[in-house]
């Protein structure tokens, strides 16, 4: 088990290779000088051929590429263009922000998406499959941003139950702050999570050992619980583990409509103003979590399924442990 | 011996599919003393899952319909108790043994738990380690080691598996066993182990049986009477003796001549010819006349009676063959 982590670490490398480097190369391809949007209007040319110097904008893309490589070997991932301040901080300032949010969020979805992907598997084919099917397609298909100004609008400005903007400081208030975020931010990955459930438990429940059980004389909510979601439960534990990775990322539409001083506004603002240090600061950590979150969800399924264990196993510390008992 | 433990009555049973209504069951009435074992003989499609499901209402619905008769068991019509009440006689009073045993058991949930879940369901006042106990002694009886208890199902051979399976049908010493082809799934060599071990564990517990086979073969071995099912319908009923050296059913006759070990002198096996008729559009007379040597214009009218031959043996052809007749 422990190999195979390793080796999932590992392939996390080449994965950062590429997307910083494709980050890099977009960013150059945009149009907009860096040097011209730090410096404002009123800069003369020559102030700005002397920062793009400074900044080393004139070395070939390679180069500059290689040195950004290097650096953030040593752990120095730069200083934002626009205000100085190094990007590892400010990413992770705005970090817990985002993923108090993304947490929130998939509580949301994971308290309607599995409930309501089960009851439609059990019901297949009811009024109240098919409803609930309707509405997680609106869902899945609905703009974020569409629902987030409704929400506001509804929640906040019309009935003033909760705020519309920015987060609180305090339990109470951050809560408060939290609810129509999270509520916007879940809806669409408890759809997700709704259609998942249903088709994974229409798999399980045609399965022989569900008769099995019910020879036995179980009751449907034991064999329902304790036979089919348990077996339902990898595609499932995928499709979660996905959606939250997105949402670590940081949820842009979400952030920006709410408000929310996360990681997704921060990209948003740097990406505008061509903060080039900072976007890809900001991506490469987003990758990081995303490749973390996908590692982890591949070790929980260990925990699901013991013949992947097994499987792990077999690729990791038997082998080891064979090599001992040699040795 | 002779008190009678299960009586199934005029069981009609359909599956409503969108290819049409599949007649699977058209009237079956059978009877099973205590401690007795019944074979149930016929081709696949005959209905002999369908009559072991129904009886312990394991029909799938949809698509299956049980449309009329009962299931008489200690004075009370199966078919019409509550669900509650039914949980109890599932893997209680009544088990089954289903007929692949690759996936008859939860891959996710090691062997043990899945034996002890039936003790516990029906013995709720039993403490953790007693069953645990219980579990152990019911996997010596089949034959596996008490090590083996925490492993999962994908860990054990097929032959294993389906002793685990046998093991949680037995746990709770029910009246009757369900056997639907308990060895079709399994290699030759294991399949007379997994027989003999079947019935010293039903003398033992004294537990009737239904053994479900398309093999006459094994039948002869282990059962006290025999039924001939075809096309959802008993053909012929009554005890070993009977079915052996005085067959009355041509479709029996049919299948006595295509086991090479129990025929008299014949050179080559005989296989019926033909095919079962669609079970969606049954003809209206004797399903079996389209393949039969011995049918007459009158077989197309209508479908025989199943008429007493002898006492205990009957037979639903319009015919009556004595010994040299039959060819
Ligand atoms: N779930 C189902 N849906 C539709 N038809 C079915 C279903 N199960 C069984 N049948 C049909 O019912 C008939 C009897 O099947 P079955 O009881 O499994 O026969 P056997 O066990 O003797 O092989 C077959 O024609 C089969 O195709
Ligand atoms: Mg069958």
């Amino acid at each position: 088990m422990w190999k195979y982590i390793l080796k999932r670490l590992l392939m996390m490398i080449p994965v950062l290779l590429g997307v910083t480097f494709l980050v890099f190369f977009i960013m150059n391809m945009t149009p907009g000088d860096p040097a011209a949007i730090i410096l404002g209007d009123q800069a003369t040319p020559e102030a700005i051929a002397q920062l793009r110097e400074e900044l080393g904008l004139n070395d070939p893309l390679l180069l500059r590429y290689v040195r950004y490589i290097v650096d953030m070997l040593h752990g120095d991932f730069g200083e934002s263009y626009k205000n100085g301040i190094s990007v590892a901080s400010q990413v992770l300032d705005k970090f817990p922000n985002t993923a108090i949010l993304a947490i929130c969020g998939i509580f949301v979805a994971l308290a309607i998406g599995i409930p309501v992907g089960i009851i439609s598997a059990r019901k297949q084919y009811s009024a109240l499959d098919n409803v609930s099917m309707v509405l997680s397609l609106i869902g899945v298909s609905m703009p974020v941003f569409w629902l987030g100004l409704l929400l506001s609008l509804l929640f906040a400005l019309k009935l003033g139950w909760f705020p519309s903007q920015g987060m609180g400081s305090g339990f109470l208030p951050l809560l408060r702050s939290l609810v129509l975020p999270a509520i916007t931010l879940g809806t669409g990955s408890a759809a997700t999570v709704a259609r998942m459930t249903r088709s994974s438990m229409l798999e399980v429940i045609r399965q022989d050992y569900i008769s099995t059980a019910r020879s036995k004389g179980l009751s449907e909510k034991v064999i329902t619980k304790r036979h089919m979601f348990r077996n339902a439960l990898i595609p499932i534990v995928t499709a979660v583990g996905l959606q939250f990775g997105h949402l670590l990322g940081g949820a842009m539409l979400t952030e920006t409509v709410f408000s929310w001083p996360g990681l997704g506004r921060l990209m948003i603002d740097s990406l505008n103003s061509k903060d080039i240090p900072m976007v890809l600061g900001s991506v490469l950590f987003m990758t990081i979590m995303f490749s973390f979150v996908n590692l982890f969800i591949d070790i929980v399924y260990a925990f699901i399924d013991p013949r992947i264990k097994s499987l792990y196993k077999k690729s990791g510390f038997k082998k080891k442990k064979a090599k001992g008992v040699a040795a | 011996m002779d008190k009678e433990l299960i009586r199934v009555e005029d069981l009609e049973i359909r599956y409503e599919t969108d290819d049409g209504i599949v007649y699977a069951l058209n009237g079956v009435s059978l009877h099973v003393e205590e401690g007795e074992t019944l074979g149930l003989v016929g081709e696949t499609g005959a209905g002999k899952t369908t009559l072991a499901k129904g009886i312990l209402r394991l029909i799938p619905s949809p698509p299956g319909k049980v449309v009329g008769g009962k299931v008489m068991y200690d004075g009370k019509d199966l078919l019409q108790l509550s669900d509650t009440e039914m949980h109890k006689i599932r893997g209680n009073a009544i088990s089954m043994v289903f007929q692949d045993p690759m996936t008859s058991l939860n891959p996710v949930m090691t062997v043990g738990d899945q034996i002890a879940e039936v003790i516990s369901v029906h013995n709720p006042g039993l403490s953790k380690e007693e069953v645990r106990e219980r579990v152990i002694a019911i996997l010596a009886k089949v034959g596996i080691s008490s090590d083996r208890i925490d492993e999962f199902p994908h860990q054990f051979s097929g032959g294993m598996k389906q002793r685990v399976i046998i093991a949680i049908a037995l746990a709770c010493n029910p009246k009757l066993l369900l056997a639907d082809e308990p060895t079709t799934a399994l290699d030759v060599t294991i399949q007379a182990q997994v027989l003999d071990m079947i019935q010293n564990l039903k003398k033992e517990l004294g537990t009737a049986m239904i053994l479900i086979s398309h093999d006459l073969g094994v039948v002869a071995q282990t059962c006290d009477r025999v039924a001939i099912i075809y096309a959802g319908r008993i053909v012929e009923t009554g005890n070993l003796h009977d079915i052996y050296h005085n067959p009355q059913h041509p479709y029996t006759l049919g299948l006595l001549e295509s086991i090479p070990s129990l025929t008299k002198n014949v050179k080559r096996l005989n296989p019926i010819k033909g095919l079962m008729p669609d079970p969606t559009d049954l003809p209206p007379g004797c399903p079996f006349a389209p393949r039969c040597n011995h049918a007459t214009a009158k077989c197309s009218e209508a479908v025989p009676e199943l008429r007493e031959i002898e006492p205990g043996h009957f037979s639903r052809c319009i015919r009556t063959f004595s010994e040299g007749e039959r060819k």
